[in-house]
This record gives C-alpha cells, structure tokens and sequence, in this order.
C-alpha cells in the first residue's frame, strides 16, 4: 500500500486500462494537451497519443454521442465531462442512447461506456457548477451509477467500470481530488465489484449511510461522537445503482437506527431511497424513524457563508445523528 | 443497366407494400404507437443501399422500415417488431421506430430527432480509430438540422474527417411544417459550408440518380477525404405518422407528387421502357406479394415477448455486478416485503 491522491488513483485507472485494452480511449474537453481541467488525464496525451486522447470543442452532446456510436461498434470510451454539470446539455445521449440502447435493440447492441468527470459542490462556484447528479442518474434503469469516496474505491471502481459491457455514470467528489488514502502497489489490478457497500467504520448505535464529499465529514463526527459515547457504523454504498441495501439493512437491524447523509438535494434520489428500502426491510428493527442530514433545498449560493451553510454541514450530521438516539 | 434497377425496383416495391400493409393492418389495431411510413422515398433508401458496402454502416431515424430492408432485414422480423413479438428484429421491445440489426451493421431507429447524428459520426470515428476503410450513412430529415444534435454531430465529423456520409432526406415537413418555417436558409446545403463539409443536392426519386450520386460522397469517404452533406429533395405520400390528417398541404400537391414524383412509379415505366416485359415486373410484383402475406402471418403467429426477455436486456451480462454476470436486470421494487412482515399484511394486519 502507498498514499495516493484520489485524482492520481483516477489517472492510473485509465493508463492501466488504456494500456491493458487498445480499444479504450479517452475523449472530452482539455484531457489531452491541456492535461485536464482538473488534472485527471495528466501525461495521458504524451503516453498514449493524440488518436487515443482526444480533444473534443465544447460539444457535450456531440462528444457523448460519439462515445455511444463507438461503444456501439466495439470500442470502449472514457466520455470526460469537464463537471457532471454540463452532462445537462447531454443527458439524451446518456440517457436515450446509452442507457436504453441495449433493451431497445433487443439485447444486441452493449454499450460499453464511462461517463467521468466532477461532481457535486467545489468552493463558491455557484449555482450551475455545484450539482450532484447522483439523484437524476440514478433513476434510470440501465445505467450504473458509481460514486467513490476514496482513492481506493476510485480506482478499483474505476477500472471495474472501463471493463464493464454496460454504460456507467462515473461521479467524482470535485472537492475530493486531492484527498489522500492508501492506494494498492502499482500493477496490483484491483478491482472492485458494483453493489458491495464499505463498512467504513464498524458502531452498534447507529448506521450512518453516506458516500460522495459528505464521507469525510460523517467521519469526522462519528470520531467525536465516540468520544461521547456513541458508536456509528459508517457504511459506504460505493455504487447507488445497483445498491447495496442487503449490507445497509443487516446493520440496521444490529444497531435498530439509521441515519443516511448525502449532497444530492432532499427531493427524492438514492438517499430517500435507502430510507424507502430501511423502513420496509427492517420496519420491526427500527428503534426511531429513519432520518437524513442533506443539503439545504436551494440552488447553491455564491456568498461563502451561505454556501457553507447550504453544503450538508457538520452540524447537521451530528445533531441528526443525536436525535435519532432521541439524545437532542 | 436494366438488371441493376431490376433489382432497385424489387426493393423499392418491396418496401412500398411492407409499408400499405403495414398502414393497412395498423387500423384494425395489430401495431400500436406511432408508426411513421417510408412510401414516396423508397428511391433513397434503395439507392443508398446500392452505393454502401455490407460492412458499411447504417444510422437511420424513426422512419426506419425501409432502411432495415435494404440492410438485409427480412420481412417477417420487421412485420414482427411492428407486432410487438417475439420474433421482431429488436425482440418486440422497439417497435416501428427502434429496430437494429448487429449482424448486418444496421444502428438503428431512433426516436429523438437529431440524437442519432453524433452515433452515427461515432461510429465513423471507430472506423478511423481501427483505420479499417468501412464508412458510415447517416440518414435524417430536414426537420432535424435546426436542433442542436446535428449542429455538434457535423461539426466533430468535419472537425475530425471523419468516413461519413450526411443524407438528409428533404420530404419538405417536419411534421406539419415547411422548411420556411424552419430554416433560416431555404437549402439544407448551405450549412455544410459551416463544418467544413463537401456538399450534393439532388431530386431523389430517381433510384439511378440516388444511387451513382451518393456513390461519389461514399467513395470520398473511404478515401479519407473527409464527410459530405448530401441534400436529397423528396416527399413522403402519406401523413408524418398514422395520426396525421395532413391538413398542412393541399390534396393538389400531394396527387401533382404522387403523379410526377413517385419512384416506384418511375422505375417500372423506365423498366418496360428498357425492354423489360410487364410479365416479368408482374412476377415480382407476385413475388413480393407472397412474402409481404408470409410475412404477416408470420407475424401473427409468433409469441409476444416476455418479463424474462425484458429484464435480460436492461443490462449487458456484467462483470463489475457478480449477482447479475448474466445480466439480469434487478428491479427496483417498491413493494417488495421482508419475509416477517408480508403473511401480517395478507391477513389483512396483525
């Protein structure tokens, strides 16, 4: 094991697979000469040539769609959306061409696809570039929906998601890109499986569901709040679609609270669906409703105050955590 | 010269009366949705299908019966798909506007109006990628080039060179309204000259002239020369879809085509005029008969598709969901219980 960011973890997923599968390429705004906007294709351009590393025009949608009608006919594309934001000007490839191709051909036509690129909040970049799209990605069925927290999971979900048959939604934490974590040695081809959640953190009080920026800070509060007594299980679903929810349900029913934490807005999307699946699969387990901690129900604001305020806060993880102990 | 459009003829007939009958059956309620017909273009489809390779690719839009033919779709699997069974070229989950065929490199029917443009300039970039000389005929109608789809599709191809061929078939309605509602520009080819792109334009009923006219833009293509947008001016006889009463033009103009305009039409007067006898365009026409009729009954004898068909093609046999290496899809189910608590609620509550 050694130390790596969570954008380098990325980097070396797409060379080892570009260097393992001639067929996979990379394509989207800057990767190549400009090394990435946000540094992920770094040295890509120069390892790998311009025929594999691809500058596209800012063309969401034609570079999408490009990627769909290469998958179609045999080569396996790693889209860059420079911020998941802009995938807006591209869903109907992403949704109506990747996503529905194989079920609307019969089952003939696989997709094999990433879409990559950064998601959710950075710092004080407003209301456009500060989405997270797990909650619209996630309800389609035929797409995987990944969202690694660290650079372990980054990386062997990443590599997982190249060598799959089928189109991935690939959300990376804007904010997480130079987060550190233990990475395995070079040349190790981890991979990692979609629908295995992480027990981050083992408790017996109360399960805290949470994956994406928000990981970090529920760590950080269930650290102090063992110092207080309280003991979270942590749990990471790594992928929301398919979602893991056997591994969330069996540690609600040993700790009999849930709590689940997440970015995306608190209208819908995966987080009220694992509160859904709790209440109906451990209903006779649940000492206290199952609540959530999110981000405030507006469009993100410029002013670093409010932003911080509206970004699922610290303070609101814990006092969420406290009242489903009935301890507020 | 007379065998070739022998041939062109045969298969324009041949989607003309997949068509009527497809047009027919739809009224007693045999296919249901949309159902968008290809009869006054027969010209385009057939001529295009003369110019390309078999292991060219083609890309097409909604209106795509006559493009899986000339890919080489049998009747039976295109009545089929329209029937929703089993059987169809797409297994009964597209329909009329989604049929495809790997095999014989058919990328489909596409139901978003544009969307499908950039597919096709992607499967010309994988063309250039394994520098293999296959290209790629892209078709869509003037309806497409407003939106944005288009705008992109052409400008990564003629950005990049790619081995594509552009044919937008000019039936003059999106839908219910002419091109100068449309259009800033009353020529779809003056656009190519915005993504770098050789252009053609052309009246497309004569199969002939379709055919030697888009071999040229192919040919350029295969050389590397980079995309054309080809412009092929035609109609389309009957209403956009089933639904359309068509009361944005005149019965005049649509009987002035019908008279002037039709291919099939044409292509058989050209035929008796080469010497070809009525009797043998008579036994083609029987020919085709016989196998539109097998084609129905077929399609009405075969099984209507199942949960089990569904719920394999949602996804691919996966290697990243070890539950589902056979790619079962896992539906999300709102309803579903523990086993504790359901034989409480069939009793109707503790």
């Amino acid at each position: 094991m050694r130390e790596l960011s969570y954008r380098d973890a990325l980097n070396e997923a797409i060379a080892e697979e570009m260097a393992r599968d001639p067929s996979v390429f990379l394509m989207g705004e800057e990767v190549g000469y400009y090394n990435g906007a946000y540094k992920v294709s770094r040295g890509l351009l120069e390892r790998f040539g311009p025929e594999r590393v691809i500058d596209t025009p800012i063309a969401e949608s034609g570079f999408a769609g490009v990627g769909v009608g290469a998958a179609m006919t045999g080569l396996r594309p790693i889209i860059e959306f420079m911020t998941w934001n802009f995938s807006f000007v591209a869903i109907d490839q992403v949704v109506n061409s990747a996503a529905k191709m194989f079920q609307m051909s019969g089952g003939q036509y696989k997709i094999p696809i990433v879409f990559r690129g950064p998601n959710a909040s950075a710092r004080q970049v407003g209301s456009q570039h500060s989405q997270s799209l797990d909650a619209i990605y996630t309800n389609f069925p035929g797409l995987y929906v990944v969202y690694p927290a660290t650079p372990r999971d980054a990386k062997g979900l990443l590599k997982m998601a190249i060598r799959d048959d089928n189109p991935v939604v690939f959300l990376e934490g804007e904010i997480l890109y130079n987060h550190k974590g233990e990475v395995p040695d070079e040349g190790a081809d981890e991979l990692i499986p979609f629908g295995q959640a992480r027990v981050a953190r083992e408790g017996t009080d109360v399960t805290v569901v949470t994956w994406g920026r928000p990981y970090y800070t529920v760590m950080e509060v269930a650290k102090e709040l063992e110092a207080e007594g309280i003991s979270c299980e942590v749990i990471d679903p790594r992928t929301l679609r398919p979602l893991d929810h056997a591994s969330i349900v069996k540690s609600v029913k040993k700790t009999n609270r849930c709590v689940v934490v997440h970015e995306h807005w608190p209208y819908g999307g995966p987080g009220a669906e694992i509160v859904d699946r709790v209440q109906r699969e451990a209903f006779d387990d649940l000492d206290a409703p199952v609540l959530r901690a999110t981000n405030l129900d507006v469009p993100m604001p410029y002013a670093v105050e409010l932003e911080n305020d509206v970004i699922v806060t610290k303070e609101r993880i814990r006092k969420t955590i406290l009242q489903s102990l009935y301890r507020s | 010269m007379s065998e070739e459009l022998v041939g062109y003829y045969r298969q324009m007939q041949r989607i003309r009366r997949v068509e009527e009958e497809s047009a027919r059956v739809y009224l007693s309620g045999k296919i249901g949705g949309f159902l968008h017909l290809y009869i006054g273009q027969e010209a385009i489809a057939v001529g295009a299908g003369a110019a390309i390779r078999e292991r060219d690719f083609l890309i097409t839009t909604y209106r795509d019966h006559g493009h899986a033919l000339v890919r080489g779709v049998s009747a039976r699997a295109i009545v089929a798909e329209l029937y929703g069974r089993d059987t169809g070229i797409s297994r009964g989950l597209g329909g009329s506007m989604h049929m495809f065929d790997e095999e014989r490199r058919f990328l489909g029917g596409h139901g978003i109006v544009g969307g499908h443009i950039a597919l096709g300039a992607g499967a010309a970039f994988r063309c250039k990628y394994l520098k293999t000389d296959d290209v790629v005929i892209c078709f869509f109608g003037e309806g497409a080039t407003p939106i944005g789809g288009f705008h992109e599709g052409l400008t990564l191809a003629g950005l990049w060179r790619l081995p594509i061929v552009f044919v937008c078939e000019n039936n003059h309605y999106a839908m219910g309204t002419p091109m100068e509602r449309t259009n800033p520009v009353s020529e779809v080819t003056a656009k190519g000259v915005g993504y770098g792109m050789e252009t053609d334009r052309f009246e497309g009923h004569d199969v002939e002239v379709v055919a030697e006219r888009l071999k040229a833009a192919i040919a350029r293509a295969r050389r590397g020369e980079g995309p054309t947008l080809v412009e092929i001016l035609t109609y389309r006889f009957r209403g956009h879809s089933m639904s359309d009463p068509g009361k944005y033009r005149t019965t005049e103009e649509v009987d002035e085509k019908k008279r002037t305009r039709d291919p099939v039409k044409l292509a058989r007067e050209r035929l008796l005029a080469r010497g070809v006898s009525e009797e043998r365009l008579a036994a083609i026409d029987a020919e085709i008969e016989a196998e539109v009729a097998d084609a129905l009954a077929y399609a009405d004898a075969s099984a209507w598709p199942t949960h089990d068909v569904m719920n394999a093609t949602v996804l691919a046999p996966s290697l990243a969901y070890p539950p589902r290496f056979d790619g079962a899809h896992e539906p999300f189910e709102a309803t579903s219980l523990p086993a504790s608590v359901e034989p409480m609620l069939s009793k109707g509550g503790a």
